[in-house]
């Protein structure tokens, strides 16, 4: 064997005949693959101390000078700083889940991705697992500093409890960031105006700085429809127990329902999109047309 | 080893691919057939926009066509997507692709993941390819740091990682210096001779490139498959006369004496001779209806005391072909060739007088 033979294959027959376990495998590598530049650029790239903790930082202190000068109960300072970490989720999803196959088109990246054996699922997952450890430590500093900052209080009774809501959310939220992900396979400028649109009124809609029982109807559909709305709900449930207020509603063990349905629902039908989607994108030519 | 029998390595059959560009329908693709066999290194020449890459793209399961057929080793480009994409690989001439802000060794490591390499044997696969590239210097550079040439050697790494029985290589040296272009096609040519069977369809416009690389080449120009053959069958299909560039000591009765030879066409001065503006001897284009016709030249010169100082004979160039084929140049590819930029002569002299 020679450096320019590293598996020998009797026939190309041979190597393109795959057993079930080379292929789960070859999936699952794959996942790391694709996680690791997320999780080592994190780690290369220090501005993002500045961009992504001290903006943030600063964008929730607003709201919490807001409540005190209004003189809310305490717990709401509590809510602002959590949603405040919660952002970061979101912001990621956005631009690192949905708008992220847009880019990788661009630079070339996705044709490549698409003409290597392993499923592009894999890909996907290997961005959301990037994005969940690099953006964990992000919301983790957010919430840490601001805490200390601001002196939040929390009550946690149900520590297990509140770790499943929090996985489960990210869980789907990056399952609708899949979805987008898809979606965004057939679209092309019209990506960025898409990605502004789903910023600010997700943000209001899943009451980021405010218990999203406020809003009524909307905030009600918003539970049944977007996980940062419901996965906040729950979270403020659990994290503040003593409170003597509704933090939220409906129970947490409705919300952990939605959020199981979500997470799997999201997830095969962002397989379903995308196999949908490649194909067409196949049809059309804009797996490898840049640009557009 | 010997090539592994079976189904050819590329095997098109009416393959057509139409895209919807408002307010027209271009046709990229229209009609082409085309079998590469197992082992071979094929070659697909034409001008931008002659459908070279729609048909890679395809080929290598990016897009899907419009009408016809293709397979890549009996695998259907529709219908065998993943076994295709397990055997195949691909690279492109200026590719950006991959991740700056990672060093060449984990950016190359990524991608052995993507063909499921386990975690070792990816580290391992990627230090001896960044050998074999002669990139060990770089290794630990940042992918965003590299020249162009670093780039596409690293990029050529990448395409070798899983072992590919077929390569597809769209305009691979496209921007690159002398130097890294001739490293390039070096390590192409190591790598498919590591392996019978290996097979490498090659794009490209740099007639050079194809006519020193490629076994069989096809001319391709608007979609269409104008010409099939080896190198050297290409050209002959131009060089319908054999031409002879001779020097002479000296030539009694000047070249009409010679173009009165049975089997001689036509005998000329050269009409750019070059040396001293004091030289003696005389050249001569000499176009003859056959090779054969040179013993008879050879022996009336003799009888005329005339010694043979230089002969060379005029060989046709790929870009020749191209122009006879096509009717206009590479660097013309938007029409026919003004009159001020006629197309070249059919041999590599270009003072030859073919007239």
């Amino acid at each position: 064997m020679s450096v320019y033979e590293f598996r020998h294959t009797e026939s190309p027959q041979a190597a393109a005949d795959w057993t079930r376990r080379q292929i789960v495998m070859t999936d699952l590598r794959a996942v790391g693959g694709r996680a690791y530049p997320r999780i080592n650029g994190m780690l290369r790239e220090p501005s993002w101390v500045f961009f992504e903790i001290l903006l943030p930082f600063l964008a929730t202190s607003a709201f919490v000078f807001v409540y005190r000068a209004l003189q809310a109960p305490p717990q709401y300072v509590g809510f602002v700083v959590l949603g405040g970490a919660m952002t970061a989720f979101w912001l990621s999803v956005v631009w690192m889940m949905a708008s992220q196959l847009y880019w990788e088109k661009s630079q070339g990246n996705l044709e490549l991705y698409f003409a290597a054996p392993m499923g592009f699922m894999a890909i996907l997952f290997g961005m959301a697992v990037g994005g969940i450890v690099m953006t964990s430590m992000r919301a983790a500093v957010v919430l840490v500093v601001a805490t200390v900052v601001y002196g939040v209080t929390f009550e946690i009774d149900q520590w297990f409890l509140l770790l499943l809501v929090f996985g489960l959310t990210l869980a789907a939220l990056y399952g609708l960031g899949m979805i987008l992900a898809s979606l965004y396979l057939v679209w092309g400028r019209e990506a960025f105006q898409m990605n502004q649109l789903l910023i600010e009124p997700v943000y209001f809609v899943s009451g980021l700085n405010f218990p999203v029982m406020n809003l009524g109807l909307v905030g009600a559909l918003a539970i049944a429809t977007i996980p940062l709305a419901v996965g906040l709900d729950a979270m403020r449930q659990l994290a503040f127990v003593g409170s003597p207020f509704p933090v939220g509603t409906p129970s947490v063990e409705v919300e952990i329902v939605i959020l199981i349905a979500m997470s799997i629902g999201f997830v095969l039908a962002a397989r379903v999109m995308l196999a949908a989607l490649e194909r067409r994108a196949r049809r059309d030519g804009r797996l490898s047309i840049r640009w557009q | 080893m010997s090539v592994p029998s079976g189904p050819p390595a590329i095997d098109v059959r009416g393959l057509r691919r139409a895209y919807d560009v408002k307010p027209t329908r271009v046709v990229a693709l229209d009609g082409v057939d085309l079998e590469v066999p197992p082992g071979e290194f094929f070659g697909l020449l034409g001008p931008n926009g002659a459908g070279k890459t729609t048909l890679i793209k395809i080929l290598t399961t990016l897009l899907l066509p419009s009408e016809g057929t293709a397979r890549i080793f009996g695998f259907d480009v529709v219908e065998d997507v993943k076994r295709i994409r397990r055997i195949m690989n691909m690279v492109a001439g200026g590719e950006q692709s991959g991740y700056g802000i990672l060093t060449v060794r984990e950016q190359l490591w990524m991608f052995s993941q993507f063909y499921g390499l386990t975690r070792a044997d990816g580290w391992r696969r990627v230090d001896e390819l960044i050998e074999a590239v002669g990139m060990g210097p770089e290794r630990l550079q940042r992918v965003s740091t590299l020249s162009t040439g670093q780039r596409q050697k690293m990029n050529f790494a990448r395409g070798l990682l899983n072992d590919p029985w077929i390569l597809f290589l769209d305009e691979p040296t496209l921007g690159l210096d002398v130097a890294a272009a001739r490293s390039v096609r070096e390590l192409v040519t190591a790598w498919k001779a590591a392996v019978p069977g290996r097979t490498v369809l090659l794009t490209t416009h740099y007639m050079a490139e194809a006519d020193d690389l490629c076994e069989r080449i096809a001319i391709v120009d608007h979609g269409r498959i104008l010409a099939i053959g080896s190198p050297t069958e290409l050209k002959k299909r131009v060089q319908r006369e054999s031409i002879f560039r001779v020097e002479l000591d000296h030539l009694d009765g000047g070249p009409a004496t010679l173009a009165a030879l049975p089997g001689v066409v036509s005998a000329a001065p050269a009409a750019d001779e070059g040396g001293p503006a004091d030289r003696q001897s005389v050249t001569l284009n000499l176009i003859l209806e056959e090779d054969g016709a040179l013993g008879g030249v050879v022996v009336a010169l003799s009888r005329l005391g005339s010694h043979i100082l230089a002969l060379r004979k005029s060989e046709p160039s790929l870009e020749d072909v191209f122009v006879e084929l096509v009717g206009r140049g590479f660097a013309d590819e938007d029409g026919p060739a003004p009159a001020a930029f006629a197309p070249a002569p059919l041999v590599d002299d270009a003072h030859v007088d073919v007239a």
